[in-house]
């Protein structure tokens, strides 16, 4: 006898094409669930913290997955490549960097090798009170429970708060905001592009919901322009394990320089914000400064300039601010 | 639902529930009982087996994701006669106590040595860091780790 929970049942759809899949999705809404590579999901439905009627699995549709070059010199990656594909990729360890290197800091390497850079760009918040089925603001109740008085609020934002104060999880988020990414968005009713920064939405926007994608659509792909691709990039995570855990605080930035100069920067913040958080008052104060330790001090306040924080997350200023500064140090 | 998948070097066809978990096909169908369910929640690493060469955990994988795949188990890798040099190292380097993470263990530290070159002790924590062990403090699984790397890596090479 199994000594251990059970996944409730779920009716499971395999569909081999997109159009199936829309048309299944455009069907099932909300009660409906993509499934990537179920990293993210099964534990949902183990804690009984969520009940979707049926799994819409995408593991069956080739054209979802892979890694090509645009004729633009950017790179399109399909939402079901494995993490462990993004990580290893030799177009993209050419390239972009700064996404391979925040790839191989997601989870473990078993969760790597099954789970999607789709799943891991829509994956829902961590916080705990909410992972737990407790009917807060996100899942559709009246309180907070990570913003009270006794609310264990360590993980949780500096920025971009509306009732929930809870933080985006990704690691590979704040790289392809950094990078300008392109998500591609498609459902039964036509296909959209919409830009990496405008993908993920905070609770002001809507609380209910981690990214702009409506019920009925599928992430198809992310392109990622040339724009970047000879810059030089930083990346960094702070968690409270060297290794698989969920960042505290990371750091995607990447700059250009010309004479000595900075030309062109984005600095993008994993794990204080909703959303992956640009530094753009860093990013504005940068420009036309050498990229060296006095400049990192003296821009790495404008980090924080913004920040409200909670009961216990306070630590995080200066995490963020030392991380701007290693940064900008190289 | 039906389920047709190559274990171990040999085919089986299942017909199991579509809530059921890969773990659950091994241990119950198959009685391979060595894939050991610590968590339940991804986060132990004791139930990873290989699903077409690369380390995954069989419990958070579903019945529907196994269709077609190969997995390889502890039970797949070598014998009591004839240990895997990654088990014989275990055995060597007194890698583990209670035995309870020793299967998900050895089988990442197999897909671990497989993919990388120049193992040294900082890589094996980093590429087992999806595998706890509540008794042996790991030293001693690093040190089998890299022991087993060089003769895995030795024979492979040449
Ligand atoms: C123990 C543990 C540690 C972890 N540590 C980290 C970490 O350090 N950093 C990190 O970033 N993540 C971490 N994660 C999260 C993990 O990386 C993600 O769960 C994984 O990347 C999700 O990928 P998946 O394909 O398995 O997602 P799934 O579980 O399949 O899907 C996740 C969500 O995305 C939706 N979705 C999936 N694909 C699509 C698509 N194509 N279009 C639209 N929606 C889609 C699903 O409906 C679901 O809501 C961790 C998870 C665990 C269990
Ligand atoms: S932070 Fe957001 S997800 Fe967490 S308890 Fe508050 S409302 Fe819920
Ligand atoms: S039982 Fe699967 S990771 Fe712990
Ligand atoms: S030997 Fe007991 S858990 Fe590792």
């Amino acid at each position: 006898m199994t000594s251990y929970d059970v996944m409730p049942a779920t009716e499971l759809y395999q569909p081999v094409n997109i159009e199936d899949a829309t048309a299944l999705a455009a069907r099932l809404g909300r009660k409906g669930w993509l499934l990537g590579g179920g990293q993210d999901t099964y534990g949902w439905l183990k804690d009984r913290a969520k009940r979707p009627d049926a799994f819409i699995d995408l593991t069956g549709i080739d054209v979802l997955k892979g890694i090509r070059s645009l004729p633009d010199g950017g790179v399109e990656i399909g939402s079901m490549t494995t993490i462990t594909e993004v990580a290893q990729n030799p177009l993209i360890n050419e390239k972009f960097t700064l996404l391979s290197a925040a790839a191989k800091t997601v989870a473990s390497p078993q969760i790597r090798n099954m789970g999607t850079l789709g799943g891991n760009l829509c994956q829902d918040t961590r916080c705990w009170y909410y992972r737990r089925g407790l009917n807060c603001y996100r899942a559709g109740g009246n309180i907070c429970y990570a913003d009270s008085p006794e609310g264990m609020n360590r993980e949780h934002a500096l920025f971009g708060a509306s009732r929930c104060v809870a933080v985006t999880p990704s690691d590979t988020a704040p790289a392809l905001v950094a990078l300008e990414a392109t998500m591609l968005i498609t459902s039964a009713s036509g296909s959209r592009q919409v830009a990496a920064e405008d993908f993920f939405v905070g609770p002001a926007t809507d609380i209910l919901n981690m990214t702009a994608l409506q019920a009925d659509e599928i992430l198809v792909s992310v392109r990622i322009p040339r724009k970047w691709a000879d810059a030089t990039f930083y990346h960094e995570k702070v968690a409270d394990r060297n290794v698989w855990d969920f960042a505290l605080v990371s750091l995607c930035a990447a700059f250009k320089e010309d004479a000595g100069q900075i030309t062109d920067a984005r600095l993008v913040a994993g794990g204080v914000d909703c959303v992956p958080h640009r530094l753009r008052e860093v990013e504005q104060a940068i420009i036309g400064q050498p990229r060296n330790e006095t400049t990192g001090e003296a821009v790495k306040v404008r980090a924080t300039s913004a920040a409200t924080t909670l009961n216990y997350n306070q630590f995080k200023v200066p995490l963020m601010q030392n991380l701007v500064l290693r940064a900008l140090r190289g | 639902m039906k389920v047709s998948l190559t274990v171990n070097g040999s085919k089986h066809k299942v017909d199991v529930p579509s809530n059921t978990l890969l773990v659950d096909i091994l241990r119950d169908h198959l009685g391979l009982t060595g894939t050991h369910v610590g968590c339940d929640t991804s986060q132990c690493g004791a139930c990873t087996v290989h699903l077409n060469g690369s380390s995954v955990k069989s419990c958070t994988i579903l019945a529907g994701q196994a269709e077609g795949v190969h997995v390889t188990t502890i039970e797949g890798i070598g014998s009591v006669t004839d240990l895997h040099p990654m088990q014989a190292a275990f055995r060597d380097r007194h890698a583990l106590q209670c035995g309870f993470c020793t299967p998900g263990m050895i089988m990442s530290a197999i897909d671990l040595v497989n993919t990388s070159k120049g193992l040294d002790n900082r890589a094996v924590r980093e590429g087992l860091e999806g595998n706890i062990c509540r008794c042996t403090g790991y030293h001693n699984i690093v040190a089998a780790v890299l022991q087993a790397a060089e003769v895995m890596q030795g024979s492979s090479d040449e």
